[in-house]
């Protein structure tokens, strides 16, 4: 599993690295249906063995990628190559790449056996072979027993592995994999998460998986393409795109958020001052761009980063501000304030509850204090 | 509350049992006054058989009258079984090149763009606008020796004599084909339209190519289709009369033109109505076997 792979993992950072090989490339790919760009010029490198997700509202073109990689839709600008080979004009068949289909697409007529085999049978593999593959792939997913089973005769949650393991048993180079989990229970899904994982490392395959749950692409990818509207907003690990959001749009999607905008106003050392909308100055040590003066601009603060207290803080420096609690949400492993401050916004503070009990809790309608450090926020200029 | 809910046992009776009554009252009462002829002996009257029994007074006296010889009858004369094994051929036939015609024009129905689809089922079923009777006549006019087809093969320069086609076995293939084809298109359509797109792209995104796609997904998922289409046109086959009458040659036989020798020519009812039984169990029998055959492998399964 990923946890216990660790090590290896960390330093497995190909786009980090000027001369590794892209192994897939998107280079000014564009879709269009009619006058509609469904996924609109954009240029993506994906590395070998790497586990890319697409990440993104219905709607915004994550499958029509993933289709036109595997040959279903031929783009209508821009070149795929894969390896170094342009794919224009190689039909799906022909391609080294599986996909396991958001509906599973199984072959209702065949047999759960068969059913894996197929991908085999076209490739006129010796029979003893395929049998053994089979055997192999029904063990890897944890289907033995199943093998004599026509697809009608599977719950939901079986028919996922069998879908899985078809798409694997060709050892395609790219395993394609359309919201796989998303008929799967909440549980069922979570342990899905990490066998994939592990299917990966095991294999060594390249994965690309489209999803628009944000936690599953944090889970199981390397590196996450938030995208919106055809277009890929941005690109990086799951830590990077949590911390350093590029956009309002991709903090806003991944975790929640709280926002304050406001206009750029000089300060001291390495911080901006925000002259916020809400009435005050805030300050912020983070963020890529530093927008001109006057410029308009927003500040991002996850709501694990907010203190909340009864008393102001004792530390002058920190941003802070005063506001009544309007919500509370217990989860259980920690709870969630919905604090409203006197411009009549909404701040989100989230606490961990590390002890049973507390001996002032904060209650509904308490006046409390919203704090947190300059480097806590990020400073986003769109 | 649903309907199903509101409804009596009594009620939900006699919904079931509607069917039941229809085909008592249109099937199986014929069906019995057919039988019962069939048992009796030929009598130069009106009607020109003697009934064996009526009403249910000395029922059993009357049972032991019962006369199985209009059966032995067909069974020792080669006529009748060559009428039968003929018929059921020319049905076979009829039946396979329609399924070979009628699959490519199905599968395009499929395929076409959803908003012309209904257009496509209509241009299927116009011919019933006509009437049976005339479109049957229309193919003398074209398979005749000086018909529409010589005329058109022999102005194209393929042919210099025209070609005998009218009052042999060839004609009535053709006029079966053509008669029929809409109910093996409808049921093959019905299954071909309903076949997931997911599922050809899953077999070509593993490597089938398109004619792999056709054999291994497209065909199988369409057999119900198939065999659905199929009896519609082959039960109806063997036992047609006009096509044969108007389209084939007197050497054309089939058991559908011996029946009716049978009641209109010979007036022979009761053997007329042994022929039509007999016809019944040759068609009911494997049918039934057939189907008992399937459940029984879909509940290994
Ligand atoms: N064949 C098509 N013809 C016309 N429009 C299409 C076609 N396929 C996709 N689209 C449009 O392209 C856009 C992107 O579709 P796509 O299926 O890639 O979305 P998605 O990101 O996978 O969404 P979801 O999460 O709902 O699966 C949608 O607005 C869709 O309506
Ligand atoms: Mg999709």
């Amino acid at each position: 599993m990923k946890h216990v792979l660790g090590a290896v993992r960390r330093s497995f950072q190909p786009w980090n690295d000027p001369g590794a090989k892209p192994f897939i490339e998107f280079r000014g790919v564009s879709k269009r249906f009619g006058s509609f760009a469904a996924v609109d010029g954009q240029t993506l490198t994906i590395y070998e063995r790497e586990f890319f997700a697409l990440l993104g509202p219905s709607g915004c073109g994550k499958t029509t990628l993933l289709r036109m990689l595997a040959g279903f839709e031929q783009p209508s600008e821009g070149t795929i190559l894969l390896e170094g080979r342009d794919l224009a004009g190689v039909p799906p068949h022909k391609r080294p790449v599986n996909m396991m289909f958001q509906s599973y697409a199984l072959f209702p007529h065949l047999t759960v056996e068969n059913n894996i085999a197929f991908g085999l049978k076209q490739d006129r593999l010796p029979r003893a072979e395929i049998r053994d593959r089979v055997a192999e792939m029904l063990r890897l997913v944890r289907l033995e027993g199943f093998g004599k089973r026509k697809p009608d005769q599977l719950s939901g949650g079986q028919r996922q592995p069998v879908a899985l393991a078809r798409a694997l048993a060709k050892r395609p180079k790219v395993l394609l994999l359309d919201e796989p989990l998303a008929a799967l229970d909440k549980k069922l899904r979570e342990e899905t998460q990490f066998e994939l994982i592990n299917l990966q490392e095991t294999l060594g395959l390249t994965f690309v998986i489209v999803t628009h749950d944000q936690e599953e692409a944090m889970t199981v990818a390397d590196r996450i393409a938030v995208m919106n509207h055809g277009r890929i907003v941005q690109i990086a690990t799951p830590a990077e795109i949590y911390e350093a959001p590029r956009t309002r749009y991709v903090a806003d999607f991944i975790g929640s958020v709280n926002i304050f905008g406001g206009t750029v106003e000089p300060a001291d050392g390495a911080a901006v001052a925000l002259a916020g909308e809400d009435g005050f100055a805030l300050r912020v040590a983070n963020g890529a761009q530093r927008p001109p003066q006057g410029a308009p601009a927003w500040i991002a603060i996850r709501p694990e980063k907010v203190r909340i207290s009864h008393e102001p803080p004792p530390d002058p420096a920190r941003n802070a501000v005063a506001g009544e609690v309007w919500d509370i949400a217990y989860l259980g492993d920690m709870s969630i304030y919905n604090v409203r401050l006197a411009s009549g916004k909404i701040v989100r503070a989230s606490l961990l509850n590390a002890f049973r009990t507390v001996e002032r809790p904060i209650s509904w309608e308490d006046k409390v204090w919203l704090s947190w450090a300059d480097d806590a926020g990020v400073l986003l200029a769109e | 509350m649903s309907m199903a809910e509101t409804r009596t046992p009594l009620q939900r009776r006699i919904v079931t049992w509607i069917p039941y009554f229809w085909l008592l009252v249109f099937f199986l009462a014929p069906f019995l006054i057919v039988l019962k002829i069939s048992l009796s002996e030929t009598a130069i009257a009106m009607p020109p058989y003697r009934p064996v029994f009526d009403g249910l007074a000395g029922l059993w006296a009357k049972l032991a009258e019962l006369s199985g010889a209009n059966y032995e009858w067909i069974a020792g004369d080669p006529l009748y079984w060559h009428s039968y094994l003929s018929s059921l051929w020319i049905a076979a036939v009829s039946t396979l090149v329609t399924l070979l015609v009628g699959y490519p024009i199905a599968y395009g129905m499929a395929r076409a763009p959803a908003a012309w689809r209904p257009a496509l089922v209509m241009f299927v079923i116009l011919p019933f606008w006509t009437s049976f009777l005339i479109r049957v006549y229309a193919w003398i006019g074209i398979l005749k020796p000086e018909g529409l087809l010589n005329q058109f093969l022999l102005w194209t320069g393929l042919i210099d004599q025209p070609l005998f086609i009218m009052n042999t076995n060839t004609a009535v293939f053709i006029g079966i084909v053509y008669c029929y084809l809409p109910f093996m298109v409808l049921p093959l359509y019905a299954t071909l339209e309903k076949l997931d797109p997911a599922l050809l792209e899953a077999a070509a995104d593993l490597g089938a190519g398109a004619i792999a796609r056709f054999w291994q997904v497209t065909f199988p998922l369409s057999l119900p289709g198939v065999l659905a289409g199929s009896l519609l046109v082959f039960i109806p086959a063997v036992g047609e009369f006009v096509i044969p009458d108007l389209l084939g040659g007197s050497q054309t036989l089939m058991i559908g033109r011996t029946l009716w020798n049978e009641f209109f020519a010979n007036r022979d009812w009761p053997v007329a109505s042994a022929v039509a039984i007999v016809l019944l169990l040759v068609l009911v029998i494997p049918i039934v076997l057939f189907q008992n055959a399937q459940k029984r492998l879909g509940e290994e399964r």
